[in-house]
């Protein structure tokens, strides 16, 4: 397959992405706002072109354990849910990242708490990025604002995945999944062959030749200390990660006298507010991190150096607004706005919440 | 004829199999599991699949099987063995792919998993031990815990109007369109035990072949949970628990 | 008529004094240590009336550990 121009929900992109990319395995389950992920990929029957597997699991928890069982054997295998349904892949999500498995898990965010609504949200944040399942363990988390960034981040988290043998997290809101916009789909790549996966991945579990010792997937270590030398070792990963990792982007931020931090979709409306406010006389930059984890503390402490104060917006009850102020080290006034229960605020509501928290601006 | 005349290579009938490795096992004397362990060994040896062999260990007494049998494995969560061997069958159609779960974790907390695998006749073969009580916590009460056995969590005894029934879990499998060999099995005599070794032969055999989804329930017992002797605990097994958990195939849809 | 002899090694280390194998010989050749036992503390199994093996392999079949070494010869 070549490259392609095509007009297309984030959840489809996500779906062609990866059959483009030579995903051995999805494993998933319906779940609005994602099932089109799932749906995509029964439709376009990837088994008969490039030989990756799609299984409707009988629940989340299966599906989870059956990415934790492909990634065991050096396969690149993905699984998509929406919040609720995330929150039942934690187990799965820690053995996972326990395992030092490459993984990728997409969270098509809907809001919450509970069954919730199935409208967008921002409210997995804490959940994606501090942890989420039990154990000190991080995942990789990309937050997609665009349907052509749905498809480049099943790249890229894949890649990153088997990078650093960690698994990776699209957090995406249920506002880029479902809505339409013009994506270039890659050019496909083959499917590794059992030979590549052999050489790549020596650890995997693939059946045991007389010519090596048996590999052996578990997350079970009785030894406290070696328990501990794991959790080390673990960390060694995190902070090499946060050395290289950490992406974001930056609007107007070179003479900005304020600044919105705000990541996914919603970072796109608050673009709108700042030209806005820009027309009004009153200069605000953007920063939109790309990695929720590792986060851009260093970006966002060195801006706090030069402006007068922040606003988080985010469609949550305020969540990243945290690390924003962890970065910012009290040299500003940080201050937050969101909606909730699945409500995305338009770029006027966003622009009267900084006039709000900063009158002196005007 | 002295002993030690009769000790050399050419006269060996048995010996352990080379995948059953020299690590002490940590099962309390008279374990059942060490059997079956060393009968999964001696199959995949005499079947030369080592190197197509994936086994699947479970959350239980049994989680540390991958050290004793020298052969690729994973462990799973607990309950979720069986979605484990789905994807790894699915994604390697060419292994003989096999759990090996407790009744705890087949019959409890992965029911669903262990009624889904079967159901969508996944290539895969289910090994199942079925002790009645959990080994690894303590003794508690299992999903197949006899009524009135007593355990450290129906210290009285089970009850059925407190706990339920025993689960038979095997007879609800062998109902599934998608499961092509279910039988009942144990390993407490030589006789019994050759038994067991055919039908989970057989069971490889199936995974091997794609025929569908097999289960091997190997009615166990677990002396230490049981507070009894390894020899008691097998008579116990015969007087009580062969009567709920009767012997034999329960469905065998291969032709022979 | 040919007559079947047979002699069981034991790996005593490896033995946990289960007594399954004491239990399953039809031809009472086994026994566990009486006092004596093993680096783990275990009263292991041994020989004790080698004349009577017939080399059946019961014990080994049943045996949970995998410490039982089988022998036969037949004898014209």
């Amino acid at each position: 397959m070549e490259e392609d121009v095509r007009l297309m929900k984030g959840n489809e992109a996500i779906a062609h992405a990866a059959i483009r990319y030579g995903a051995d395995g999805y494993f998933g389950y319906p779940i609005t706002p994602q099932s089109e992920i799932l749906e995509t990929l029964e439709a376009e029957m990837p088994w008969e072109t490039t030989g990756m597997v799609v299984l409707q699991a009988e629940s989340e928890i299966a599906a989870i354990n059956m990415v934790y069982a492909g990634a065991a054997c050096g396969k690149a295998v993905f699984t998509s849910s929406s919040s609720p349904g995330v929150s039942l892949k934690q187990e799965g999500i820690s053995y996972i990242a326990a395992g030092e498995l490459p993984a990728l898990i997409v969270n098509v965010m809907r809001g919450g708490p509970g069954l919730g609504t199935i409208h967008p949200s921002q409210a997995d944040y804490f959940q994606a990025t501090k942890g989420g399942g039990h154990g000190d363990y991080h995942l990789i988390v990309l937050a997609p604002a665009t349907v052509q960034e749905m498809a480049d981040f099943v790249t890229l988290g894949f890649d990153l995945a088997f990078k650093y043998r960690t698994p990776a997290m699209i957090l995406a809101d249920g506002m880029v999944g479902q809505m339409m916009e013009k994506v270039v789909l890659p050019p496909a790549r083959p499917r590794r062959t059992d030979e590549e996966i052999a050489r790549q991945c020596p650890w995997a579990v693939t059946g045991k030749p007389a010519t090596r010792k048996p590999n052996i997937m578990t997350t079970l270590e009785l030894d406290s200390y070696q328990m501990e030398r794991n959790n080390e070792r673990y960390q060694r990963t995190y902070r090499l990660i946060e050395e290289n990792e950490v992406r974001y982007q930056e609007y107007y931020t070179d003479d900005a006298d304020y600044l919105i931090v705000a990541f996914g979709s919603i970072a796109r409306i608050c673009l709108k507010s700042i030209e806005e406010a820009r027309k009004q006389g009153i200069r605000i930059g953007l920063i939109r991190p790309i990695t929720l984890w590792p986060y851009p503390y260093k970006t966002i402490t060195g801006l706090s150096k030069r402006i007068k104060g922040i606003l988080v917006v985010e469609i949550n009850a305020g969540q990243m607004i945290e690390d924003v102020r962890l970065a910012v080290e009290g040299r500003v006034p940080v201050y937050h706005f969101g909606r909730l229960g699945g409500i995305v605020p338009n770029p006027n509501e966003v622009l009267d919440a900084f006039k709000h928290n900063f009158p002196e601006a005007q | 004829m002295t002993t030690e005349d009769i000790i050399r290579p050419e006269n060996l009938v048995y010996r352990k199999p080379r995948l059953l490795n020299d690590n002490h096992m940590h099962y309390c004397p008279g374990c059942s599991h060490g059997v079956v362990h060393r009968l999964i060994a001696e199959i995949i040896e005499e079947m030369g699949i080592e190197d197509k062999t994936i086994g699947i260990a479970p959350v239980g007494c049994a989680v540390f099987a991958y050290n004793y049998v020298d052969i690729d494995w994973i462990e799973a969560a607990h309950g979720r063995a069986p979605a484990i061997a789905t994807a790894v069958k699915r994604l390697n159609p060419s292994r003989m792919v096999f759990t090996y779960q407790g009744d705890g974790d087949l019959a409890a907390i992965g029911t669903c998993e262990t009624i889904h695998a079967a159901n969508r006749a996944e290539n895969i073969a289910i090994i199942f031990i079925n002790n009645g009580i959990y080994g690894m916590t303590g003794g508690q009460m299992a999903p197949t815990t006899l009524e009135g056995m007593k355990t450290s969590t129906t210290p009285y005894g089970r009850r059925v109007d407190l706990n339920g029934y025993p689960l038979k879990i095997s007879d609800l499998v062998a109902q599934l369109d998608g499961t092509c060999y279910v039988t009942r099995q144990s390993v407490h005599t030589p006789a019994a035990v050759r038994k067991a070794k055919a039908a989970i032969k057989q069971a490889f055999t199936n995974s091997m072949e794609g025929r569908g989804t097999s289960l091997v329930e190997i009615v166990s017992t677990c002396n230490s949970g049981w507070k009894m002797s390894p020899a008691q605990a097998n008579k116990w097994m015969e007087e009580n628990m062969f009567a709920k958990y009767p012997m034999g195939d329960i469905k065998n849809t291969v032709k022979k | 008529m040919a007559k079947v002899k047979g002699a069981v090694k034991i790996n005593q280390n490896r033995c946990k004094g289960c007594d399954l194998c004491v239990v399953a010989c039809p031809t009472d050749v086994l026994m566990l240590q009486p006092k004596e036992v093993n680096d783990r503390g275990y009263h292991f199994a041994f020989m004790n009336n080698p004349e009577a093996c017939i080399g059946c392999a019961s014990c080994a079949t049943v045996c949970p550990d995998g410490c039982i070494e089988v022998y036969r010869v037949t004898i014209k």
